[in-house]
């Protein structure tokens, strides 16, 4: 049993944080205001309930347990919410996403 | 396995601090500045376990809880200084 | 290594003109401490550290930043007064602690004597396992008792200056409309932010926590509910006028368990006076002794707030 729960463990750590680190590599690598709150919303969103799994699985169930719960279930609610308000003031801030600019070059360039 | 996971939780924090001082716009900065909040506190949760400390998931919540407010707070300062400067030119 | 990070930010807090930036490495440096008071096992002071730099100083600082603009002015002064009045004072400093003991060294007096008397006699005299705690609220308490009417003092004095807030009627954030999903979830999350800050107030005696830490994110809260919502509306919740109630209420509260023990007949702050049984008595009192604290602190950091985001823009 315990060595179910420490493979479990292992694999909910291992999972987490390779999507950290992807989370991290997009943030740097791709381009674009927007493209960069895909990586770090989504990644950081799963990996981070992840990582606190594996946490909880390798711990005796106390106190300490319940209180990693209510930090999963709260990056879980706010980590979006977080991104929605930055994109959105992104948004009004004028910056455009990608899509707007490619679309506005290849109209240009057809009616050429 | 605790192990591997704070080499990688620290190298995301590299990658994300890169991004914090290069991004072109300070939207990428503030992105940056809550991605970087969140890792720190598995950071803290992590780190908390491995090297036995007591408490350390009431201080990960806290900063969790400081990230979120913090990043509302300073998203609300730009929305503020932006249409302050509207109301300037008006 | 700590100490090298912390020494870099600060440089760099230093020398940066666009002062938004240096508001954001004022909260790494903060939270760099609260760090490095975690390595050297002050988890209560690490928590309140935390809590306080880089959550409330931060948003109050940025609020500040919107009134005096983003970059700083140039110096027209010569440093060169300033750089010696430094040197002088840091070299006496230096030569004055040059003598004390190293940190965690264990011959220094108060390892020998003050610590290991708290040490071994705290949970017997109060019933109370963290030690942070019982110092604090118990053997120290008329210091604490000063340090809630210090903060309860400056909390007037911001209100004094500032005024404490009237919603200017001309605020328009924007649309209405796009704020609806902040608001869902912040209003899902606020109750449960509430329940931590009472669970870090009443747990305080067994693990880190206290009045202090609990005021303040008692405070984090409303100050999250009315970036969302706008001042009117939380002006709605919290009005403005309550505030220095509750403030001086809390200190009414600290001096009052006081005074009840000088009614019996015992010094000012005796908690054992409070019950029969001594040790209910130190409960009692470091119960209701803290209750005042973060009542105290919750109404004085969301004076300030409101006295801050409130102003008009200086023109």
């Amino acid at each position: 049993m315990s060595l179910l729960l420490d493979i479990l463990s292992g694999l909910a750590l291992l999972a987490g944080s390779l999507l950290c680190i992807t989370g991290g590599i997009g943030l740097w690598r791709l381009p674009g205001v927007f493209c960069r709150m895909h990586a770090a919303s989504l990644n950081d969103t799963l990996g981070t309930p992840l990582i606190l799994l594996g946490l909880m699985l390798q711990m005796e169930p106390s106190l300490t347990t319940l209180k990693l719960v209510c930090i999963a279930l709260f990056i879980m609610m706010t980590n979006p919410s977080a991104t929605h308000a930055l994109s959105r003031a992104a948004l009004h801030g004028g910056e455009r996403p990608l899509a707007d600019r490619a679309a506005g070059a290849e109209d240009e360039s057809s009616k050429r | 396995m605790l192990f591997a996971t704070l080499i990688a939780l620290l190298g995301a924090m590299l990658l994300i601090l890169a991004r914090a001082f290069a991004g072109p716009s300070v939207y990428d900065r503030v992105l940056a500045l809550n991605m970087f909040g969140t890792k720190t506190v598995l950071l803290i949760a992590v780190g908390g376990h491995a090297l036995g400390w007591t408490g350390y998931a009431d201080i990960a919540l806290l900063y969790a809880m400081l990230n979120f407010i913090g990043t509302i707070a300073v998203l609300r300062f730009f929305e503020a200084t932006a249409s302050d400067a509207r109301e300037e030119r008006t | 290594m700590l100490l090298a990070l912390l020494l870099a930010v600060a440089f760099a807090a230093v020398r940066m003109r666009d002062l938004f930036s240096v508001v954001m490495l004022f909260s790494i440096y903060s939270l760099l401490t609260a760090a490095l008071f975690m390595d050297l096992d002050a988890v209560d002071v690490a928590f309140t550290e935390a809590a306080v730099g880089a959550g409330v100083s931060t948003i109050l600082m940025l609020a500040s930043l919107r009134l005096v603009g983003r970059s700083e002015q140039a110096r027209r002064r010569n440093p060169l007064l300033a750089l010696s009045v430094v040197a002088v004072t840091g070299a006496a400093l230096i030569y004055g602690l040059s003598d004390a003991p190293l940190l965690g060294d264990p011959n220094a007096p108060a390892q020998q004597h003050v610590a290991p008397y708290y040490i071994q006699n705290a949970m017997a005299d109060t019933g109370v396992p963290n030690l942070v705690t019982a110092v604090l609220a118990s053997y120290r308490g008329f210091d604490t008792f000063g340090e809630t009417l210090v903060v309860f003092t400056a909390g007037l004095a911001v209100m004094l200056l500032l005024g404490s807030g009237r919603a200017r009627d001309n605020q328009q954030y924007g649309s209405e409309d796009d704020r609806n999903i902040q608001r869902l979830v912040v209003r899902a999350l606020i109750p449960w932010i509430l329940v931590f800050a009472l669970y870090v107030q009443f747990h305080g005696d067994f693990g880190a926590g206290g009045g202090f830490q609990a005021g303040v994110i008692f405070a984090s809260a409303f100050v999250l509910f009315d970036l969302v919502h706008g001042h009117r509306v939380t002006a709605q919740v919290i009005p403005a006028h309550w505030l220095p109630r509750l403030g001086a209420l809390g200190a009414l509260i600290y001096g009052g368990v006081g005074l009840c023990s000088l009614f019996v007949g015992q010094p000012f702050l005796d908690y054992a006076a409070l019950a029969q049984d001594p040790i209910a008595g130190q409960h009692l009192g470091i119960l209701l002794v803290e209750l005042g604290v973060g009542l105290t602190v919750f109404s004085v950091i969301t004076a300030i707030y409101y006295a801050f985001s409130t102003r008009e823009q200086l023109r």
